[in-house]
């Protein structure tokens, strides 16, 4: 391997030297006609399942793991995998039964022991896991994972293996949709080589996905390929793919149009008004299970005092959401209706439109609710969110215009950039921050219930502005304990009636997933969660 | 000769020790980098708690700057997030940006300095003119702009090369990253060069070697060129430090996983140990090449002795 690397630079200095091309040399030289190449950024983290919490990681766990469910890449329903079935009778104690003739790629078979162990390593503090906060709702879960302290048990109590194909799960409470969280990455199983060898593994991790990990140059480049031997349903449909670390989104649009790379799925937003000219039918452009909103500052007593959710509410209405999403975000954001995405479908619990008039776009009617409200607490509104990504600052001072416009005082509204986004999750996190901020949600499973509990439940985990409503955190008590998911599903909507009258948060944009391919590749699509579905690009 | 490099060597014991506290200082005042690490969930107490001590950020900024120098007095320059050791993103990012470096280095000094010669012997006339439109217009262009530009033109329009180089970045996929970084400096060095040899060429040593019928090319290369570059090599010197840790645009734009972009990815994920060590390696280089440069006085001009 080395060797050949070395022997090529030897060619590529020759060659450049005396030719001054280097086409020959590029990434492109010695590629396989059967590899998709594709764009990537580093990995925030190691390669772990509980400890991948974005989107370049993600991307290489969706192709070399399959957990208990699968979300389809299409609809986002949530369908059996690895499990035969999940049975329960209460909602709260769940028995899970696996398929049989699974293994990972290593040849090690898929038993009980492989979830369970899997499991219980996320859970544990001691293994300082990003997505512990999963294991949560199982039984068990303060004593492997107490807030401060250490830890006084090593598994989960609620954990326990019946046969090799069959363990049960105990939950802390009733939770009728918790089967349908399970095609989350963090709930793959493992094999042993990860706990007997984990330096080795995280060099090349071994998963039991349609494909496995050929080479992996940490920070710039991944080769996965094909495995022959996967036992689903869903194989892939080329030889592999190789993932390539660009350092920048232009660069890797440049390099697609100069046909040196296949898949860019991030398409940079200067580029938004070329693109339909540049690649055609070659661009996708679809929802994502992401929403952008504002939330208020609950913890505040001037932004929570009674009366207040008038004026939050007008605020709202004075957002032009549909002339932003046009020109800044050209139609890759759509203007929200509600407090979840439209990714989720029927069946995941979307309904549009749950925000009424509160979301619509009403100069005269957006002055008199905050008039009657008491007006702007001191006058003014501040908005915050870091502006190191995403257009942040362009749409705030939309945002800002728009509020200036309809109450017509220009300096009613300011913006508050922060440079990094560790300085603004800080900020947010010590509660310093006095104005509404930005607060962006990607899902983890497409349910409605995780776009709701985790946000806006009483003192849950990512409940930044600490919103708290009684009979809110009441319906998603009972949406949980509902047995079947239409009848959570309607609950969970009821609740969402509670935000459009409380407000806490204002419901900006649904933002899509967008990406651009080659003509040398066709059948690429973006699953809910915009990763590129890998495993159905076909070559040619 | 030997004492005075002992001395210089010494003296950057303090600087090393004083820039890498104030970098150690300043990335701690960008905040705490592990709230970030969760994405849009909120940080768990527990985890967050533990990650925090693994990197030492509950201890208060000295004890933590003590640690930090006791581990680079052993070799050990810390973990980036990702799990990969700062030696290991070093050895692999210095050697692209150090060919990068050449690249650019090269061609100015090669370019610049026959252009400088050129327009400073035909001083005020229609080629100086040009030369001196030229490098101004080339000065007031900005790296990214002659990059994206450049980048779009040959690698795309025309498919000379390919726009973005691979993760090995041999010397030829880096010709052109390497002439658009060294754009702007080419501007100066040909500017400096002309100036010294325009005042030069008018020295009463010149006068004499032309009467003495020497011929022009070696009146140029060894008499001439030889006392005009002090100012020349000294830029070129500094520049050294410049091109290594200020590629980070250039680098950005053409794909290069050097130096650039790591300091660039530390400096986004609030990563300590990557920003502090990569620099501090700058920081030596400079020190370096100063040092080096101030060598280079004594045998381009043998009235400078050091002692």
């Amino acid at each position: 391997m080395r060797g050949a690397v070395r022997a090529r630079w030897a060619a590529c200095v020759l060659s450049g030297a005396l030719a001054a091309t280097a086409a020959g040399c590029g990434s492109g030289g010695h590629d396989e006609p059967g590899l998709v190449r594709a764009s990537w950024s580093d990995p925030q983290n190691q390669l772990e399942p509980a400890n991948t919490n974005e989107v370049q990681g993600g991307k290489v766990l969706y192709m070399i793991f399959r957990g208990l469910k699968r979300y389809d890449p299409r609809t986002g329903a949530a369908e059996n995998m690895l499990a035969e079935k999940i049975d329960t009778t209460d909602q709260q104690n769940f028995t899970i039964t696996l398929k049989d003739g699974w293994t990972f790629s290593n040849g090690e078979k898929i038993t009980s022991r492989s979830f369970v162990d899997a499991w219980n390593y996320a859970a544990l503090a001691d293994n300082k896991q990003k997505n512990a906060s999963f294991f949560e709702y199982l039984d068990g879960y303060d004593k492997v994972h107490p807030d401060s302290g250490e830890p006084t048990a090593r598994t989960l109590s609620g954990l326990a293996v019946k046969d090799d194909r069959t363990f049960t799960a105990r939950l802390r409470t009733k939770f009728s949709t918790w089967p349908d969280t399970l095609g989350y990455t963090a709930y793959s199983p493992l094999p042993r080589a990860f706990f007997d060898d984990h330096a080795a593994w995280l060099k090349k991790p071994v998963g039991n996905g349609p494909y496995g990990i050929d080479s992996y140059h940490r920070g710039s480049a991944m080769r996965l390929r094909r495995w022959d031997g996967y036992p689903g349903e869903d194989k892939a449909r080329n030889d592999g793919v190789e993932l390539r670390v660009y350092t920048d989104n232009n660069t890797a649009y440049t390099d697609l149009q100069a046909g040196n790379l296949d898949l860019v799925d991030d398409i940079p937003s200067a580029q938004l008004k070329n693109v339909r000219k540049d690649l055609g039918d070659r661009y996708i452009n679809q929802p994502a299970g992401i929403i952008q909103t504002l939330a208020f500052p609950m913890y505040d007593e001037r932004w929570s005092a009674s009366g207040m959710e008038k004026v939050r509410r007008g605020l709202s209405m004075a957002i032009n959401r549909d002339q932003i999403t046009d020109q800044i975000y050209r139609k890759t954001r759509t203007p929200a209706t509600d407090w979840t995405s439209p990714a989720l479908g029927d069946q995941g619990g979307y309904k549009g439109g749950l925000c009424g008039g509160a979301c619509r776009y009403d100069v005269a009617g957006a002055k008199s609710l905050i008039e009657e409200g008491g007006g702007l607490p001191g006058g003014r509104v501040t908005l915050t969110s870091n502006v190191d990504t995403g257009s942040h600052r362009v749409w705030m001072d939309a945002v800002c215009n728009s509020i200036n416009n309809a109450l017509g005082k220009d300096r009613a509204c300011t913006v508050n950039p922060i440079g990094t986004f560790a300085d603004f999750r800080n900020q947010q996190t010590e509660q310093r921050l006095t104005g509404p901020f930005r607060s962006g949600w990607q899902m983890d499973y497409p349910l409605i219930q995780n776009f709701l509990q985790p946000l806006y439940y009483t003192d849950a985990s990512s409940n930044y502005g600490k919103f708290s409503d009684p009979q809110f955190d009441k319906l998603v008590d009972e949406a949980n304990a509902e047995s079947s998911q239409d009848k959570a599903n309607a609950k969970f909507q009821e609740a969402e009636r509670i935000l459009a009258q409380q407000m806490p948060a204002i419901p900006l944009w649904y933002q899509n997933g967008s990406a651009g391919y080659s003509s040398r590749i066709s059948d690429v699509t973006l699953n809910p969660f915009s990763v590129p579905v890998y495993e159905q690009i076909k070559i040619g | 000769m030997g004492r005075y490099v002992i001395r210089r060597l010494l003296q950057m014991i303090p600087v090393f020790i004083g820039s890498t506290f104030l970098i150690f200082f300043m990335v701690y005042a960008l905040g705490d980098p592990v709230a970030a690490l969760f994405g849009d969930k909120a940080p768990d107490p527990a985890t967050a708690a533990r990650i925090r001590k693994d990197l030492y950020l509950d201890e208060p900024l000295w004890k933590q700057y003590l640690h930090y120098m006791g581990q680079i007095l052993t070799g050990d320059f810390g973990t980036a997030f990702n799990g990969q050791k700062v030696t290991e993103l070093m050895a692999s990012a210095f050697p692209v940006t150090l060919r990068l470096t050449i690249v650019a280095l090269l061609f100015e000094i090669v370019v610049g300095i026959v252009l400088g010669v050129l327009s400073g012997l035909r001083r005020g006339r229609s080629l100086d003119t040009s030369v001196l439109l030229i490098t101004l217009i080339v000065v007031s262009i900005p790296t990214f702009v002659s990059g994206y530009v450049l980048q779009f033109l040959i690698g795309v329009k025309w498919g000379v090369v390919t726009p973005a180089v691979s993760p090995y970045a041999p010397f030829g996929e880096l010709i052109l990253p390497g002439v658009v970084l060294a754009l702007t400096s080419l501007a100066y060095v040909t500017r400096l060069t002309r100036t010294t040899i325009a005042e030069n060429s008018r020295a009463d040593y010149i006068r004499t070697a032309v009467a003495k019928g020497l011929p022009r090319h070696r009146l140029v290369t060894r008499h001439l060129l030889r006392n005009s570059l002090i100012p020349v090599v000294t830029f070129i010197g500094t520049d050294v430090g410049a091109l290594m840790g200020g590629a980070i645009v250039t680098e950005r734009i053409f794909n290069i996983h050097g130096v650039g972009y790591q300091l660039y990815q530390g400096i986004l994920r609030q990563n300590s140990p990557t920003v502090v060590g990569f620099v501090t390696i700058l920081v030596i280089v400079f020190l370096l090449a100063n040092l080096l440069v101030d060598l280079l006085y004594a045998v381009l001009d043998p009235r400078i002795r050091y002692a």
